[in-house]
């Protein structure tokens, strides 16, 4: 539905292109979009309101600039809006320093508590600590038996005994004491926020723990409820954070973000699969994308834009369409990517592709990329110029210089010419077909003669335009099957003129 | 006791817009902010609740409605005229017939199956519980000890054991008994999870080839479930073929208007609701009742 927000924005701001600010009209038509988009998402209908009037007062006097369109710049101050609710740092874990460190894990039923206690049992375990998980969920049939066999596949003991659920918690801190175990954690029966005596029970179970960390299970689906649910255990508990279940799913997790605002509190641990590894510390910057059914393309946008040096930029961008791209050239770019985090995250950022990605992540791995740099360093500057001057005892010499197989060499020069030759086709309909003129010659601090003009705006290519030589086509495949991936701009990579 | 009178607690925020435009004798664009805002509190969604109120007003206009009082009863008798007539009865056409629940995890699949076969035993049926949530530790015992209290036998297999084959085994069990019902469990999965819903679909299929045959899969969804559920449905009936929805834990604070979504837009109709804990806190979904649950006050 909302799968693209940005597209949406740029439609209805494409008239305003060359405006200096946006005006009131076209700020309360973006409003009513973002609003149904946060309400799409779950994010609970007073926290949208605030957000809009938020947004209100800053679409209207910000300036536009010129490296964003409208649309993209109006994304960027959602995201940012959102960003801050949901706070940029992960929550960081302290340990007591008499132990146990005791976390008490709280939330309505079904929220996933149980798994979840395994899961950071699993999270402390793999930090070296030696977790004591309690059972004091003796509600539900067989809740026990479900934590001691999740336990059991991670080798940390359990102890429960039948009776109530505070003298289980209270035996059970004795029993971590004795056993010198350093971290507790207490699965409790999940409860409705609405229900006194069971909530009562809790708060019981919570002053005799004295818990250092008291989380409320949370379910990444939940609707508008989640703020009441949220507000009632928080009155009773004091909750230091929420971990956040069932994100694997396609819920866009509004509900979080809005216990965030309305409590105050931050989410620590998010859980994204079914396995007891698949829990980690949360990372709120990432959820504000989710919400809105994006990619994380702005911070794509901010990466490349701090990373990438403009004028370097340009004159690799010059060379690229003038298809005199050298292979100098093309190791800059592979180095400007790194620079921005594993290729696999980068990757991940691009709208659509997350999901497609995580099948090729084996081909864009690191390796691949440093013998790809060791090829291209054992080269000679005339062979990274022109690699047409490399003959088959150069593919040998360059082969053995950097420790990998001739075909390997052959296939990096092979697909580095298709690149080269696409990128100079691509120019000619750039200036061409576009209408765009020369604009500046090249800055460049490269070898090779200066002068040239040629454009530096950004260029529609084709989805084939994601393929790199030496890593295969697998961002070609993926693409495809995004339903509608728009075009990639390489221009995204540099700056807009 | 009423579903109404179960549920009439912690609704504030919604009961207060309601009983605001309650209380209105004039029909102005602020009303129709309030009901909608009150709509949405209810999980019911924007687009439904815009295409509710689209044809309210059209009444308003047309029948000369002049205050909230009657706006808010247009609006009640405009969703039960889109719930009302339609079959919500669970079908056991076949012997011995199928019923598969299905659903993400923690939606209360293994307590619904306790509730449901408890009512089908009382009502003289013999009914089979198929253990078919062989991944989630200690599930198969959790719908042992429902099986007891319910009166009803089950078929395990081994943790770990292919669900198709137990729910197989279970229907054959069934059949040699001359059992009237299997009640087949299924292992919670999240609906973007290809592998999960393949293995789903596998068992409703391989359920069709013994003795039974499947007359109702269930897709059992939480109430507090936001607009995601419309997604969740969509999934699983690509997956499984569902053919009626449960709506559990309506006894929270959630009031569960996703289903109107579902049931609008997909046409699966609700069949039961869970309003309690007690085993026999599940009972037939009635669209006056539920409606009235969704507008309750909160006084």
């Amino acid at each position: 539905m909302f799968e693209n927000l940005t597209n949406r924005f740029e439609v209805i701001l494409r008239n305003i292109r060359g405006k200096g600010r946006l005006g009131p009209d076209e700020v309360e038509v973006v409003l009513r979009e973002i609003r149904v988009a946060l309400l799409d998402a779950d994010v609970h209908l007073g926290v949208v309101q605030t957000l809009q009037d938020r947004i209100r007062e800053r679409a209207l006097g910000e300036e536009l600039s010129g490296v964003l369109n409208p649309g993209q710049q109006v994304v960027r101050i959602v995201l940012e809006e959102l960003t801050g609710i949901l706070g940029g740092e992960t929550m960081p874990i302290t340990f007591a320093s008499k132990p146990p460190t005791v976390v008490l894990l709280a939330g309505l039923q079904g929220s996933g508590k149980t798994t979840a206690s395994a899961k950071l049992a699993r999270w402390f375990k793999a930090n070296g600590r030696n977790p004591l998980l309690v059972g004091a969920d003796l509600d539900r049939p067989a809740a026990v038996e479900q934590l001691r066999t999740l336990a059991g596949r991670i080798d940390v003991p359990v102890f429960s005994q039948p009776g109530d659920p505070v003298s289980v918690a209270a035996a059970g801190l004795v029993e971590a004491r004795r056993l010198g175990r350093d971290v507790l954690i207490c699965d409790t029966a999940g409860r409705l926020a609405i229900d006194d005596d069971l909530m009562a029970e809790v708060a019981r179970i919570a002053a005799v723990l004295e818990p250092h960390y008291t989380f409320l299970v949370l379910d990444a689906m939940t609707g508008q409820d989640a703020v009441n649910v949220a507000e009632a255990f928080h009155q009773r508990l004091e909750l230091d954070a929420v971990v956040l279940t069932k994100l694997d799913g396609d819920a866009r997790g509004g509900a979080a973000l809005s216990v965030r605002e309305v409590v105050g509190r931050p989410i620590a641990f998010a859980s994204t699969g079914e396995a007891l590894e698949d829990l980690e510390p949360f990372h709120p910057d990432r959820l504000a994308s989710r919400i809105l059914g994006m990619g994380d393309i702005e911070t794509l946008i901010e990466k490349a834009e701090e990373t990438f040096e403009k004028e370097q930029a340009e004159a690799a961008a010059a060379r690229m369409l003038e298809g005199t791209f050298t292979l100098d050239d093309f190791l800059e770019q592979l180095r400007q990517i790194r620079r921005m985090g594993p290729v696999g995250d980068v990757m991940q950022m691009v709208p659509g592709l997350g999901q497609q990605i995580q099948g090729a992540e084996a081909e864009l791995d690191e390796h691949r990329i440093d013998r790809i740099e060791g090829i291209i360093h054992s080269m000679t500057p005339d062979e990274r110029t022109d690699p047409d001057v490399i003959d088959g005892s150069r593919r040998a010499r360059i082969a053995a210089g950097s420790g990998t197989q001739v075909s390997e060499v052959s296939r990096l020069v092979r697909q580095f010419r298709e690149m080269r030759k696409l990128m100079k086709q691509m120019g000619g309909a750039g200036s061409k077909g576009r209408g765009r003129g020369p604009k500046r010659g090249r800055k460049g601090r490269r070898q090779g003669g200066g002068g040239r003009t040629t454009p530096s705006g950004p260029v529609k290519v084709q989805n084939k335009g994601l393929a790199l030589p030496g890593l295969g086509g697998h961002g070609v495949e993926g693409a495809q099957d995004l339903g509608n991936p728009g075009t990639f701009e390489p221009g995204g990579f540099l700056p807009r003129s | 006791m009423t579903l109404r009178t179960r549920l009439g607690r912690a609704r504030e925020a919604l009961g207060a817009r309601l009983a605001d435009v309650r209380g209105r004798d004039e029909v102005d664009a602020a009303t129709w902010d309030e009901l909608e805002e009150a709509l949405i509190l209810a999980d019911v969604g924007v687009s439904m609740s815009t295409a509710l109120l689209a044809r309210v007003r059209e009444r308003v206009g047309a029948d000369g409605v002049s205050d909230g009082a009657d706006v808010i009863d247009l609006l009640k008798a405009e969703i039960i005229g889109r719930l009302d007539g339609v079959d919500r009865s669970l079908s056991e056409r076949a012997s011995p017939s199928v019923w598969l629940f299905v659903g993400v995890n923690g939606v209360g699949k293994t307590t619904t199956i306790g509730r449901l076969g408890h009512l089908r035993v009382s009502a003289g049926r013999s009914v089979v519980f198929a253990a078919g949530d062989t991944y989630r530790a200690a599930a198969v015992e959790q719908l042992g000890l429902w099986a007891e209290r319910a009166g009803a036998t089950v078929v395990r297999g081994a943790e770990g054991a292919d669900p198709s084959s137990v729910v197989f085994d279970a229907i054959e069990h069934a059949a040699a008994r001359g059992a009237d019902l299997v009640l087949a469990d299924t292992a919670g999965r999240v609906h973007t999870r290809r592998n999960l819903m393949d293995e789903l679909a596998k068992v409703r299929r391989v359920a069709e080839k013994g003795a039974g045959s499947v007359t109702e899969t269930l897709l059992v969804l939480d109430a507090t479930t936001g607009q995601n559920g419309l997604v969740q449905a969509r999934q699983f009936t690509e997956a499984a073929d569902v053919t009626g929805l449960i709506l559990t834990k309506l006894d929270g604070s959630a009031r569960g208007g996703i289903v109107l979504a579902v049931e609008g837009e997909l046409g699966i109709p609700v069949k039961f609701v869970g309003v309690g804990e007690g085993l026999d806190d599940l009972v037939p979904f009635d669209p006056g009742e539920f409606v009235d649950a969704l507008f309750e006050m909160g006084e």
